[in-house]
Order: structure tokens, then C-alpha cells, then sequence
């Protein structure tokens, strides 16, 4: 890639959303109303683990108001899949998850829903259906998911993968994979220390503010309108298609504001019920989910058990590596597990290691992607074992690290060699930070750790429109959850050389976009931006060949014209020795006269990404009186490929290391012996507050990503990943105690500190 | 039971609508008077969403019943604007790129304007404090605490006008 200048890229323009976003006149999921619309409400199983008698409908339906009961009778079998990237989401899970047949997996498992005059009247016509349970042992754990007497929550599972040798049927493991490289057993022989841990954390919940909503519009002429918050609206117009049998053409999904997702608004919930609902009632109806129904019945991602175990020379060269993962699936296979394997040893050089990941069925809710799905718990267990081995050494964890890192031309352990990754820079750039050798007060220590996220590329599509006045529009598929208009209106601008101000950038519909995959995977900057970028250079193309046009020039002369600071530059002939340029607002007013409207497109599918990496140093200070630990400074560092928006970049990192800082202090799924979530609402789901935390300084590395012209990588994920080790590596610092159990919450500290009796 | 009918002053203006007894007044600006740039994220006063500022206190408006709104002013997101253009808050939070996907920033935005109010000249520690109750889960709030530290002299500048 040539080093290229950039005049718009890496500047910081207002975004072009702000305005609405800071007066209120954004509109999110609950903020869109139609006229005669009907409010839905969902019935919700009391029970974890329940077969499912009968459901009597007949009192709620005979209540003045209203208008449409369904239950999971009303939704057709299936058993199509649908492709998102190299996932494939199955319906037959989504429909049960949707509308529970047969069996209730999970306590808030949706049984019914209801559409009514008012949504007072919808919850209570919900709570007059009648269904009859028979209560059966839930499985709560992941030990006693896999114990041999585990009650069983899908009595035809057959585990995928490699299965365990003679492992038992029925099983709650959906999946168990491998991962190997060299000979282990030999690896930990050439080893002077070796290290074994396991590791627990427990289902923390993405916790964004805006719960899911959504209004259907269903007519008479079997096709559909949903207005829905969400991330991917193809991918909820797919899911619904799929789920009620429809066409997709049938569908259309216009996406709000979203308010916030990371991974918790792919797959649907609400949608296809709102549909069905108003397909009954013949008016649309709107669902908007409490904050109750959020914890206990979307998100959240996997519980896990981790175990350990890594092999040093003594100068800390690791030799060996051994990792058994254990992922709570909640109740249809698909945690994250196998990411989660792939992405244990990612940041090191291990020449012999045995990886094997299980993916658990639970009693409880259905696992969403979640920042780096399954990253940061092996992350948590496998730094946090590099942590002791550096102590245990007498080696900085910074240079153990470094001694240890990959660097392009390594092969990752999930396969390909890496190309140019930016981790032994951010490490050395770690080092040489004031924050690593600033002195710590009492009760503080200090802790480091490393995180890892592939990183998506997948199917964008993109439209650039020129105006008249020379002024631009750029129309995509993804919904704008942290920035991403701005940074596309910056590429528009850096391709057609007009100022950021002059480029609207909009969200469209499924009708009025290219197919487009959804906002996750930290891919819209890179794979969107890319067919951005692809679309602008069409509009550039075109305006050279207007201009060709109008100075008349034979095909080899305009092949010559060149595209500079939104200029049409020709070249020299004998007649125009030095021809004055077209600038873009000339060949604008002079498109309807030089062949019509000029519309850029580009679609594309990246098959691969820049993967990232990052490091975090924390400084933590513990109350030994109270067990409470608050995070006093706090220091990001990151390859970002190329920052389009810094500040969009630095919000990523300090946004995603203050999630991580939450899962690793105080979040976890609390839940009672009936399997009952004890603690589903943001005064006990304790996330981070303004008052806990520091300024979060961030150190952008920009080594450039060779698969986008910009050299763009994705930045969102990498940064919820390190946090949870390097926060339980300063505990380890300040207390001395190695804590292997998450959170690190004031019972769990205190608990440790001061042994009972005390 | 019969509606109640509710007259206050909402961002200035004289405004009547009708409410249930239970309603809140969080759903009545919502649903009975349109201003949906007030937000509910939980419902139960945990996330500052919805905040509002009812006769110069900040407040949840979900846990305020509607008909407390009697005789009473109320400024929503859509009031903190003086005349055209927008509050130096608003264009701090811009510039400073103090949200990402701004489903909270309504509530903080009337938060901090709350906050300057009473005390215009906070440190970064009464900033972090004031604003503890309002949740935001994509910043990590160091935007947002400069955004409001960086909008405190233009907004002392804007009262002393």
C-alpha cells in the first residue's frame, strides 16, 4: 500500500447525525407511531425448565380490546438456515426461541403474545392465557449441565464437531471442536515452569439503554412493513421471512436510530410476533420490550469455565499451551465457544498447544453475539495465567509478552498467517508509556493483558448520488450505532474532493439499499467503506468521462484525464496547451446536459479483515475494609489499521475497556435454584457508572490493513477484550490473591481478604 | 376511572392533556404530548434516560405520575435550546464526539444542563457524580465528562448575557 496524504480521512467533523442526537428529534425503536396502532405484549414462561401441557387462550381473546392472541401453534415448522457471513443462524432454533413450542427452555421464554387497544389491556389479556407446565429439573450450570444425570433440554441433540471419546447420549453438548498444533506432551517436557488454573465467569448481558422495539405493518395483500432497532435489517427481514414462511420481497425493514447493540440486536425477537400480530388483527401493532424482559430474555453472552494450562522456558519463551473451554449455549446451541478457542493463544508464538472448546446447552436465555463474541472470557483465563508465569519468572509481563508475540508472517493458531499486524508495536508503545513505570499508592496495583478480535469483512453495498450543486449523498444498508455516517461521508469527501459538510450520508431501507450484513463484526468502517469508496470512485469515473465529453477528447486522450481535490484535470494537447480543470460543481451543473443523473455503485463481499489486537493497563485501588476496587487510571493501546474519525476510534476504546471494567468488577446473572435471574434490572445488573471510573486514555497504533485502500481495520470489538484480565491482574498486584472467578465484586474480594472468622 | 386532565408548562409553553391516574409522566410526554426525545431505557429510575427538569429539579420522569405535572414547568430535551440555535451543552457534546449511538444523550444533556445550573463551575469528580445516575454503555463517559467541563464557561458566559 502507498503511503497516501489524506485531506478528509483523520479529521474530526461534527457528525452528521449529532444535531438530532443532542436535541431529541432522533427517532429509536419506541420512538416510531403509526395511526391505529395496537400495543403487543409477550407472555413469558415462570419456569426455567418446563413441558408445556396446554395454552387456553379463549378468556384473553373474549376481552373487549382485544385483537389478536398467538402462540407458537400460530408459526410454521422450518428448518432453513440463514448465511450471515460464515454464520449461519438457524430458524428452527430462532422460531422456538420466538415462540416456545412444546418445551420452555429458560425462564422469560416467550409462550404467547397478545395485541390490544392499550398496552395495559395487552398485558393484562396476556396474563389470562392459560398454560398448564409440568415442571422439570433445570440445567444451571455447566457442571451439572455435563454431569451424567444432567437433565437433558433437547433429548434429540447430537453433538457436532469431534465428540469426546465414548461421550454419553443424550447430551446437553451441542459442539466440541479441537485445535492443535506440534505435540503438547513434548511442549510442557521443554518447559521449566508450568502453570494450570481454571477459570469462571459468569452470563453478563450486553446492557445497551434502548431495549428492543418495534412496529409491524401487516396488509391484507400478505406483504409487510417493520420499523425496527436493530443492527442488521436484511438480517431481521431474512429471520421473519423465514420464520412466518414469507417472501422477502413481502418484507420491508425500515431500521430507526439504534441505541446501542453490540450484538445484542441481530436476531429477532419481537419482529416476527408483531407481524403475526397484525397479519390477525389487520392493524399494525408496536412491541416494546421492559428492561425485565431484556435481561431475562435477550443477549446476553455465555457463563464459561476455562481451564489452563501454559508451558515457559525460563527466559519466558512459552513452549506448551493447554486450553479446555466450557460456554453456557443457554438454551439452542451457539455460544461462542469455538471463537473463544481461536482466539486464546492468538497474541503468541506457541509452538505446541491442544485447544478444545464445548458448547453447553443451559436453562437459560439463548446467547447473542456480544463485542468479540468469545474473546474476552479466554482471554481473561489464558492473560492471567501469562501474568503468573511472568512472576513466577521475575519477567516484565510487558517484555513477556513481546518475547512471545506474533508479527506478520506467523501463523495464527486458528490457521492463516497473519499479514501486518500492529502487536508488537502497541506492546513496545506500552512499554514506553509513563503510565507503565508511574508509581502506584497504597492499596493500588497495576496489571496488564492483551486482547484479540478477528474482525468481519462480509456482503456491503453502497450508493453515491452527485447533486447538482455538486454536493453529495451516500446511501448504505447498516445502522449508525457509533459513527459510521461520518466516517463514510469522509471517505465521499476524500474521493470526490468536496468538503465533509457537502456529503449527506443516510441509512436506508431493505427496499431502497443493496443487501447489506449487518452492523457488527467491526466491519462497517472497512467492508461498507470499502463499497463507499468503490461507489465514489464510480461518481469520479463518471464525472472524467463527462468531462471528456465536453472538451471533446478522443478515448486514448480521455483515459488520460486524472481525478485530483475534486477537479477534472485534461491533458495537454497542441490546441489547449494548458486546459483549465472542470471542477466538480461545473461538471454537476452540466450533468443533465452531458448524459443525465450520475449515481455511483459498488457491492462487494470481503471474505477477510484486518485482525487487531490491543493492550491495556489498569491501576486499580482496593478497599480492604469494604472488598470494593475502583479502576484510578487506566491506558488503551491499539492497532486501528487507519483512524477515518479518531474520535469515533477513541470512543470505541474507551467504551468497549469500560464494558470490559464492568464485566470483570461487578456484572454477572444472578440466579436462584429454580433457575430464576435474581437480578434483571440496571440497579442490581450493576454496569459502569460516570462516578467509577477515570479518564480512559488511548494510544492508536496505525499499522495499515493491506485488504482496504485506506488501510482501515475494525476497532470496536478488540477493546472489550483485555480489560478483564488486566483488571484481575492489578487485583492480583494490589492483594497478592489470584483471583480465578469473576466478577471481582466487593463479596468476592472481601471474602478472599479477610478468610472467615476475621 | 376516568382520565385526569393535567395542565403544566412544558418548555415554556402552557400544554393540557389528558393522563390515566397511573400514568407517568414519562409516558405522557411520550405518548400523550409527542416528545419522544425523553427516553425510557428502564423504568424503575436506574438509568437516567428519561430525565427531565420539573420546576428546576432534575427528576426521572419515570418514577413522576403525570398529574404531578399540575401547575408545574417542565423542561424536556426539546426545551434546552435557547431560541434557534442550540445550547452550548449540545454543542459541546458535538464537538467533543461525546456520543456514539445517543439513545442516553437526551438525559445527559438535561442532566448536565441541571448541574451547571446549580453549580457552574463543577470539577471532573462533581461532574462524574452528577451524572452517576444517568447509564451510557458505548462511551466509557470520558467524552461526556469533558463535553460537560468544556461547556461550563460558555454556558456561565450565556447566563451573565
Amino acid at each position: 500500500m502507498s503511503e497516501r496524504t489524506f485531506r478528509y480521512v483523520g479529521t474530526r467533523p461534527i457528525r452528521h447525525d449529532g444535531v438530532d442526537k443532542v436535541t431529541g428529534r432522533a427517532n429509536y425503536g419506541a420512538d416510531h407511531s403509526i395511526p391505529g396502532m395496537l400495543y403487543g405484549a409477550v407472555l413469558r414462561s415462570p419456569h426455567a425448565h418446563a413441558r408445556i401441557v396446554s395454552i387456553e387462550t379463549r378468556e384473553a381473546e373474549a376481552m373487549p380490546g382485544v385483537k389478536a392472541v398467538i402462540t407458537g401453534r400460530d408459526l410454521p415448522h422450518t428448518t432453513a438456515k440463514i448465511v450471515i457471513g460464515e454464520a449461519a443462524l438457524d430458524l428452527h432454533d430462532l422460531s422456538e426461541n420466538v415462540l416456545a413450542r412444546g418445551k420452555a427452555l429458560y425462564h422469560g421464554h416467550a409462550v404467547a403474545a397478545v395485541a390490544a387497544t392499550s398496552l395495559d389491556l395487552a398485558l393484562e389479556a396476556a396474563r389470562k392465557v392459560m398454560v398448564v407446565y409440568e415442571r422439570l429439573e433445570p440445567a444451571m450450570t455447566i457442571d451439572r449441565a455435563t454431569a451424567a444425570d444432567a437433565p437433558i433440554l433437547d433429548e434429540a441433540l447430537v453433538t457436532k464437531g469431534k465428540p469426546a471419546p465414548g461421550a454419553a447420549t443424550p447430551t446437553n453438548i451441542a459442539t466440541r471442536l479441537e485445535f492443535r498444533r506440534g505435540d503438547v506432551e513434548a511442549g510442557f517436557v521443554e518447559a521449566d515452569v508450568v502453570i494450570e488454573r481454571e477459570f469462571r465467569t459468569p452470563m453478563v448481558h450486553q446492557g445497551y439503554i434502548e431495549p428492543h422495539a418495534c412496529v409491524a405493518r401487516a396488509g391484507g395483500d400478505g406483504r409487510a412493513t417493520v420499523w425496527s432497532t436493530t443492527q442488521g435489517p436484511f438480517i431481521v427481514r431474512d429471520q421473519c421471512a423465514g420464520i412466518l414462511g414469507m417472501d422477502a420481497a413481502h418484507i420491508k425493514v425500515v431500521p430507526t436510530e439504534i441505541g446501542g447493540g453490540f450484538g445484542g440486536k441481530i436476531v429477532a425477537y419481537l419482529e416476527p410476533l408483531a407481524i403475526a400480530l397484525s397479519r390477525k388483527a389487520d392493524r399494525p401493532v408496536k412491541m416494546v420490550m421492559s428492561r425485565d424482559e431484556v435481561f431475562r430474555a435477550t443477549g446476553p453472552t455465555s457463563g464459561s469455565k476455562i481451564r489452563v494450562k501454559l508451558g515457559a522456558k525460563r527466559d519466558g519463551t512459552l513452549t506448551a499451551a493447554s486450553v479446555s473451554l466450557w460456554y453456557e449455549a443457554g438454551a439452542y446451541r451457539g455460544s461462542p465457544a469455538g471463537a473463544g478457542a481461536m482466539c486464546a493463544l492468538a497474541a503468541y508464538r506457541v509452538p505446541h498447544f491442544f485447544i478444545e472448546a464445548h458448547d453447553v446447552l443451559v436453562n437459560k436465555p439463548k446467547v447473542a453475539a456480544y463485542r468479540a463474541p468469545g474473546s474476552p472470557m479466554a482471554s481473561f483465563a489464558v492473560e492471567s495465567v501469562v501474568d503468573d508465569l511472568a512472576r513466577d519468572l521475575g519477567v516484565d509481563p510487558i517484555e513477556l509478552r513481546l518475547l512471545n508475540a506474533n508479527a506478520e508472517g506467523d501463523p495464527a493458531p486458528y490457521g492463516p498467517k497473519y499479514g501486518p499486524i500492529g502487536l508488537r508495536q502497541l506492546l513496545e508503545a506500552a512499554l514506553r508509556h509513563p503510565h507503565w513505570k508511574a508509581p502506584l499508592g497504597p492499596n493500588q496495583g497495576r496489571g496488564v493483558a492483551c486482547g484479540f478480535w478477528f474482525n468481519a469483512g462480509m456482503n456491503s453495498s453502497a450508493t453515491v448520488m452527485l447533486n447538482g450543486d455538486g454536493s453529495a449523498a451516500v446511501v448504505t444498508g447498516n445502522p449508525d450505532i457509533g459513527g459510521t455516517r461520518a466516517a463514510q461521508a469522509l471517505m465521499v469527501a476524500e474521493e470526490l474532493g468536496i468538503p465533509v459538510e457537502r456529503v449527506r450520508p443516510t441509512v436506508a431501507d431493505t427496499d431502497s439499499s443493496g443487501y447489506t450484513d449487518l452492523t457488527g463484526g467491526s466491519r462497517v468502517c472497512y467492508a461498507t467503506g470499502m463499497a463507499v469508496i468503490g461507489a465514489a470512485r464510480d461518481v469520479q469515473d463518471q464525472l472524467c468521462a463527462r468531462a471528456a465529453k465536453i472538451w471533446n477528447l478522443s478515448s486514448e486522450l480521455a483515459g488520460q484525464i486524472r481525478w485530483e481535490n475534486g477537479r477534472a484535470i485534461g491533458p495537454a494537447t497542441p490546441e489547449h496547451p494548458s486546459r483549465a480543470p472542470l471542477t466538480i460543481e461545473e461538471l454537476a451543473a452540466a450533468m443533465s446536459k452531458s448524459g443525465g443523473p450520475i449515481i455511483g455503485r459498488a457491492s462487494l463481499n470481503a471474505p477477510m479483515a484486518g485482525p487487531g489486537f490491543g493492550a491495556h493497563i489498569c491501576d486499580l485501588e482496593v478497599d480492604r475494609e469494604t472488598g470494593r476496587s475502583t479502576v484510578v487510571r487506566y491506558t488503551a493501546f491499539q492497532d486501528v489499521g487507519r483512524a477515518v474519525h479518531p474520535s469515533y476510534v477513541e470512543g470505541q476504546m474507551q467504551g468497549g475497556a469500560a464494558q470490559g471494567i464492568g464485566w470483570a468488577l461487578n456484572e454477572e446473572y444472578v440466579y436462584d435454584a429454580d433457575g430464576v435471574l435474581q437480578n434483571a434490572g440496571f440497579l442490581d445488573y450493576r454496569m459502569p457508572v460516570a462516578s467509577d471510573l477515570p479518564m480512559i486514555e488511548t494510544v492508536m497504533i496505525e499499522v495499515g490493513n493491506p485488504l482496504h485502500p485506506y488501510g482501515v481495520r475494525g476497532v470496536g470489538e478488540v477493546p472489550i477484550v483485555p480489560p478483564l484480565a488486566a483488571v484481575a491482574n492489578a487485583m492480583r498486584d494490589a492483594t497478592g490473591v489470584r483471583f480465578t472467578e469473576l466478577p471481582l465484586s466487593p463479596p468476592r474480594v472481601l471474602a478472599a481478604l479477610a478468610p472467615s472468622g476475621l | 376511572v376516568a382520565k385526569l386532565q393535567v395542565n403544566a408548562i412544558v418548555n415554556g409553553e402552557p400544554t393540557e392533556f389528558l393522563c390515566e391516574p397511573h400514568e407517568t409522566l414519562l409516558s405522557a410526554i411520550r405518548n400523550r404530548i409527542g416528545l419522544t426525545g425523553t427516553k425510557e431505557g428502564c423504568a424503575t429510575g436506574d438509568c437516567g434516560a428519561c430525565s427531565v427538569i420539573l420546576d428546576g429539579r432534575l427528576v426521572p420522569a419515570c418514577l413522576v405520575l403525570a398529574a404531578e405535572a399540575e401547575r408545574r414547568s417542565v423542561t424536556t430535551i426539546e426545551g434546552v435550546a435557547p431560541g434557534d440555535g442550540l445550547h452550548p451543552l449540545q454543542r459541546s457534546f458535538l464537538a467533543n464526539a461525546a456520543l456514539q449511538c445517543g439513545v442516553c444523550t437526551p438525559g445527559f444533556i438535561v442532566a448536565a444542563v441541571a448541574l451547571l445550573d446549580r453549580n457552574p463551575s463543577p470539577t471532573e469528580r462533581e461532574v462524574r457524580y452528577w451524572l452517576a445516575g444517568n447509564l451510557c454503555r458505548c462511551t466509557g463517559y470520558d467524552k461526556i465528562v469533558r463535553a460537560v467541563l468544556q461547556a461550563a464557561p460558555d454556558v456561565r458566559a450565556m447566563r451573565s448575557s
